[in-house]
């Protein structure tokens, strides 16, 4: 089942296009790994897939259902229907390289925020799922703290709840561990792959090219806002095509 | 045999050290002792007999126009604020230019203007003066609040304008990601990450708000500082009533001190500031 279907994306910046037409489809289940060197245009995409980004081109539907844009008057679009957008992009839940969760707020009131407020949850289940998700990710007992007094692994791993919290249709993570120290990468990556491994719908920016190997079903290689070469990881990573992809993937070992 | 007096030194010292009060308590504790007993000793203080009941009407005024005008102020600094970050330009430029000339101006020539600019204008409209307003604008405080309104707006708009600025961009990135909408985002993320950062600034500049009410005297309203100086004008006394509402102004700032520590308490585990 489609959950999340990307056509023909394109993205400019003033005069510099970073998307030049980016397709790419996600059936339930799915994890796709988009891969590339810096400034071939992985965060733009992810953030054109749940329209943080405008996209100058192309289409988005998800779970069926197509994100309608118009004209914004300055020579791009936007999506017709605000309401429509912000729906659809709460249930597309994003996990960022910064963390980004809410710092005036403590972990378990970070995870509740988008089920009370945008999704109109009653307060007292929120608190109950929430603490569920905090169980799962094994920060329970860090429910009451402020994001500043937890470590980079942990903050990680709270704003993962936070994002199951609204039990997303697709989840969208942008180099969760980068900002990692190396000894706090392994936490954040078990969850991932559990999560994987429950058939959840991901799009995955990383630049951990094993894990990426382990875990996808489908890998795609950017380069200059394009797509140069996709397949399954055994093939991208086993058996590179292109002299660039092979260079790139040289440069990790 | 070592280890005994050295216990007991230790002992003596930490017991000691818990009786010992540091310079920066005991200066000023020293000196306002002295200060008072020579107050009670020396100075005449039989005035205040006839003048208390004059002296606490004064006081109210002091506390109604630090309250009133700080609260109100404080509303319009937010929106005076975040115009400038992310308003259109017809928004912007405005409140870019009333905190410039309010902050560029001398209060005191604020009142003025407004006292006797404003205040001489209205009587020339017919329907100013038949209104039923005209009782509240022919008197002097409204426009010593509006005064200091306005004053307080227009700091406080150039400290909101730093503080929602200064809120990272991933904060309200997620706020978006996670559907909340503009004034959903502005309300639950936004405004309380600003608030938290402009808190410090705004419990000086409450306090500077403070110090800058006797300025309303000049335009004959009746604040502590005004009864001050209708009891040394009429007692010829110096010392003694300047004395005294020194000693109100320092009560009152370490309560808005108080009040400011308060309010910011909730916060005190934020992190804002911490890692970012
Ligand atoms: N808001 C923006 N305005 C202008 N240019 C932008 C903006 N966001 C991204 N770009 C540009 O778009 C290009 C692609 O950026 P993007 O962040 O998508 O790359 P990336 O593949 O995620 O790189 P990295 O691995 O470093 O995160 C870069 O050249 C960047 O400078
Ligand atoms: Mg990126």
């Amino acid at each position: 089942m489609e959950m999340l279907h990307a056509d023909g994306i394109r993205k400019s910046f003033g005069n510099l296009e970073v998307l030049c037409g980016v397709s790419l489809t996600a059936n339930k289940g799915d994890v796709i790994s988009l891969i590339g060197g810096s400034g071939s245009g992985k965060s733009t995409f992810l953030r054109c897939l749940n329209c943080l980004e405008h996209p100058t081109g192309g289409e988005i539907r998800v779970n069926g259902e197509a994100i309608a844009f118009k004209p914004d008057g300055h020579g791009n679009r936007e999506p017709e229907s605000k309401a429509q957008m912000r729906r659809i992009r709460a249930r597309l839940a994003m996990v960022f390289q910064g963390f980004n969760l809410w710092s005036h707020m403590t972990l378990i009131e970070n995870v509740i925020e988008a089920p009370v407020h945008v999704l109109g949850v009653e307060r007292r289940q929120a608190v109950d799922e929430g603490l569920r998700l905090l169980q799962r990710v094994g920060l329970y007992d860090k429910r009451d703290a402020y994001p500043a007094f937890l470590s980079g692994g942990q903050q990680q791993r709270g704003a993962i709840a936070r994002a199951l919290a609204v039990q997303p249709l697709a989840m969208l993570f942008d180099e969760p561990t980068s900002a990692l120290d190396p000894e706090l990468v392994g936490e954040v990556l078990r969850v991932i792959r559990e999560l994987a491994e429950e058939g959840r719908t991901m799009i995955l920016v990383t630049h951990e090219m094993s894990f990426a190997r382990d875990v996808s079903s489908q890998v795609l290689f950017l380069h200059g806002g394009r797509v140069e070469e996709a397949g399954a990881p055994a093939e991208v990573f086993g058996n590179p095509r292109s002299e660039r992809l092979a260079r790139f993937l040289g440069s990790f070992n | 045999m070592s280890e005994r007096p050295n216990v007991l030194v230790q002992g003596g010292r930490a017991s000691f050290r818990s009786l010992r009060l540091d310079a920066g308590t005991v200066t000023p504790v020293v000196a306002a002792i002295v200060l008072a007993t020579y107050a009670a000793l020396r100075m005449r203080w039989d005035w205040l007999g006839d003048y208390y009941p004059l002296l606490i009407r004064g006081l109210g005024m002091t506390v109604l126009l630090v309250v009133v005008t700080s609260s109100l102020g404080m509303l319009l600094a937010i929106p005076v604020g975040l115009v400038q970050v992310v308003g259109p330009r017809w928004l912007a430029l405005p409140a870019r230019a009333f905190c410039t000339v309010i902050r560029g101006t001398p209060l005191l020539l604020q009142l003025w203007l407004l006292y006797y600019g404003l205040g001489s204008l209205f009587p020339q409209f017919p329907w100013i003066r038949d209104s039923a307003l005209w009782p509240i604008l022919r008197q002097a405080w409204p426009y010593a609040f509006l005064g200091l309104t306005m004053s307080y707006a227009a700091y406080e708009g150039e400290v909101f304008r730093g503080a929602f600025k200064g809120v990272p961009k991933g904060q309200l990135d997620a706020a978006r990601a996670y559907g909340m909408s503009g004034f959903l985002m502005f309300r639950r993320i936004w405004l309380p990450q600003a608030f938290r950062r402009a808190m410090p600034t705004l419990a000086g500049e409450t306090i500077l708000q403070l110090k800058a009410t006797p300025l309303v005297a000049t335009i004959t309203v009746i604040d502590v500082y005004s009864v001050a100086a209708q009891v040394r004008q009429q007692t010829y006394l110096t010392y003694e009533p300047l004395l005294l509402i020194s000693a109100i102004y320092i009560v009152l700032a370490v309560v808005i001190t108080k009040i400011f520590v308060r309010l910011s308490g909730k916060s005190r585990d934020n992190t804002a500031f911490r890692k970012s």
